[in-house]
């Protein structure tokens, strides 16, 4: 329910320079995701935006009014932490209900209601009366969402919810919060995480964040067809893009080329020639890793399930309109 | 050769609970001639029994129908629960602060309140006495909580700072964004989580002051505010040359039986609260 909008925000721990001016603006019910390497600044940024840290300088402003003397509750936002953070002593309807309580002026009849109806959409209305400690790992992380929940905040932020939790309810709970987006669509969300899959899949937009600053901001396919560097190329997109330099580029006019695995194809009259290293089986289709004489292999998408011998020599052709062209800068040129 | 191993098993076994009986004699036995002691009338006292062949409730009668012994006692449960109450309340605030909020100077103050316990009571008696003096709280119970609790504080701060900063992080910023004021934080999320550690320091703060002899026999001077272990010292005869065995008997064990019953109680806290700062709970 709140346009976020950060002008030059800066943050320093001590000397240190965390979040170098960054200038963002979130659109109402907005699902935003923040994604970036490790000790890019991310999950500061989104502390900022909570309030838990203070701004060292610039604007933070929640539909147009700068609230960077605002506590977090002030600020109408509600968060779900890596580590769950649920209140060990409380039963999950008393995790769900504290910051009701403290908000006073709600009737216990009423606070019932909305943990209730919180619940409901998590379905974890059966363990209301469960310690935290009862729970396993999924459920704990679906009362840390429905105690945000029953807050009813304009603003949800998530720090990496998903990383604690092992690989099968990662891609559940994704898909649920998914639903709570659609379901919950005037809030606006802002989400941080590492994994360029979950990025791709939850967001309306992504912001890459890299040395605390923005790299790109844009909706995941502008991210993924129209990167503003190498670097943004190189992080959204799994496998990574393949990035070959030298006397290849320089056929391209450029000094590297990006090229996807799913973008080459291996055919015989193919313009480049490379040593096949290991061939990685995923059932629907293969990646082939080929040596080019390039700091890293290079990675083919390969439809089916040819076995290709490693030591073999193969050819492979980059689709003509899906390079990307990057210069020694590392900008594109398009 | 087995059967030599088995000997050499043997008497490792014997020695082992054979110094296991010499301790528990040594710490028990004294306790258990005091029990027997009390429970003897007239000059049963001076025949040595190690098992009770008399029983009579004539010492515990007169302990508490002499002088000021009951009010004595009060006086000890009144310093004591106090100091407790004041000690936990000063310290669970202090940690929160010295463990929670960033500030300049907060290593050097925790290595301070540290330092405040380093002096000896008998160094410190004559400027407290003054300043008891100063504060008009001489010969009430008052100056015996307030020298207390200054000398259980050091203590106190110091495990439940340590006690708190083991606390996740994330739990007291997912209150703050509840809308918790740090006030809030306190009662309602950490002193909960913090009930081994607050039981364990409590116990020890509450056993120093019920044992505490020096600054009570300094800075109270009449029967009515005097605690029980200065009472017990003073206890008194017929004449000068008879010491009241059997009445001190029973004065110590009367003094001792709550502690060993507070003990009792909690101990399964203080067991937990003892390693609680070790694994994160």
């Amino acid at each position: 329910m709140a346009a976020i909008e950060l002008r030059n925000v800066k943050k320093s721990f001590g000397v240190v320079n965390v979040i170098k001016g960054v200038d963002l603006e979130v659109k109402k019910g907005e699902f935003m995701v923040f994604v970036g390497p490790s000790g890019c600044g991310k999950s500061t940024l989104l502390r900022l935006i909570s309030g838990l840290e203070d701004i060292t300088s610039g604007e933070m402003l929640f539909d147009g009014k700068v609230v960077n003397a605002l506590t977090p509750s002030k600020r109408g936002i509600a968060m779900v932490f890596q580590s769950y953070a649920l209140y060990p002593h409380m039963t999950v309807y008393e995790n769900m209900a504290f910051g009701l309580k403290l908000e006073k002026g709600h009737s216990k009849e009423a606070i019932r209601q909305r943990v209730e109806k919180a619940a409901d959409m998590l379905q974890i209305r059966q363990y209301l009366d469960r310690l935290p400690k009862q729970l396993s790992g999924g459920q704990r992380q679906r009362v840390a969402i429905g105690r945000a929940i029953t807050r009813d905040p304009k603003v949800f932020l998530f720090d990496e919810p998903l990383s604690n939790l092992d690989a099968a309810l990662r891609v559940a709970t994704r898909i649920e919060i998914a639903k709570l987006h659609e379901e919950m669509n005037d809030v606006t969300m802002i989400y941080v995480t590492h994994d360029q899959v979950e990025a791709m899949t939850l967001a309306d937009r992504i912001c890459v964040l890299r040395d605390g600053l923005v790299e790109q901001v844009g909706t995941p396919m502008e991210l993924y067809e129209r990167p503003d560097s190498i670097f943004v190329a190189g992080f959204i997109g799994s496998p990574k893009m393949n990035f070959v330099a030298g006397e290849k580029a320089s056929a391209f006019s450029c000094s590297t080329v990006g090229i996807r695995g799913e973008h080459m194809d291996i055919k015989p009259d193919g313009i480049w020639e490379g040593k096949v290293i290991h061939t990685e089986n995923l059932g629907a289709d293969s990646y082939v890793y080929l040596d080019m004489g390039q700091e890293e292999p290079v990675v083919v998408r390969h439809d089916g399930t040819t076995n290709y011998q490693s030591g073999s020599l193969v050819r492979v052709s980059p689709q003509e309109d899906r390079i990307h062209r990057f210069n020694e800068a590392g900008k594109p040129i398009r | 050769m087995t059967g030599s191993f088995d000997l050499w098993k043997l008497t490792k076994g014997v020695l082992f609970y054979a110094l296991v009986i010499a301790i528990v004699v040594i710490a028990v036995f004294p306790f258990y001639y005091a029990i027997l002691t009390s429970f003897k009338a007239g000059t049963d006292l001076f025949r040595i029994n190690y098992w009770p062949t008399s029983f009579s409730l004539a010492n515990y009668q007169s302990v508490f129908s002499q002088g000021a012994f009951p009010r004595n006692l009060l006086n000890s449960v009144f310093v004591a629960s106090v100091t407790v109450a004041l000690a936990l309340f000063l310290a669970v605030t202090a940690s929160f602060a010295l463990s929670r909020v960033r500030f300049r100077g907060r290593g050097l103050l925790l290595m301070t309140i540290l330092a405040v316990s380093m002096f000896p009571q008998i160094a410190v008696l004559a400027g407290l006495f003054e300043v008891i003096r100063f504060l008009g709280i001489y010969n009430t119970p008052w100056a015996l909580i307030f020298a207390y609790t200054i000398f259980t504080l050091p203590f106190t701060v110091w495990v439940l700072t340590t006690f708190m900063r083991d606390l996740p992080v994330e739990i007291e910023e997912a209150a703050i964004v509840d809308g918790a004021t740090p006030w809030v934080i306190i009662t309602q999320v950490f002193m909960p989580l913090m009930w081994p550690a607050l039981v364990t320091t409590g116990l020890l703060a509450f056993i120093a002051a019920w044992n505490e002899f020096l600054f009570a026999l300094t800075f109270t001077v009449s029967n009515q505010t005097r605690t029980v272990p200065v009472a017990i010292a003073l206890l008194s005869g017929g004449s000068q040359y008879e010491i009241p065995w059997g009445i001190i008997m029973a004065a110590s064990v009367i003094v001792t039986v709550p502690l060993v019953a507070l003990v009792l109680i909690f101990q399964r806290k203080i067991v937990s609260g003892l390693t609680a700062g070790g694994v994160k709970g």
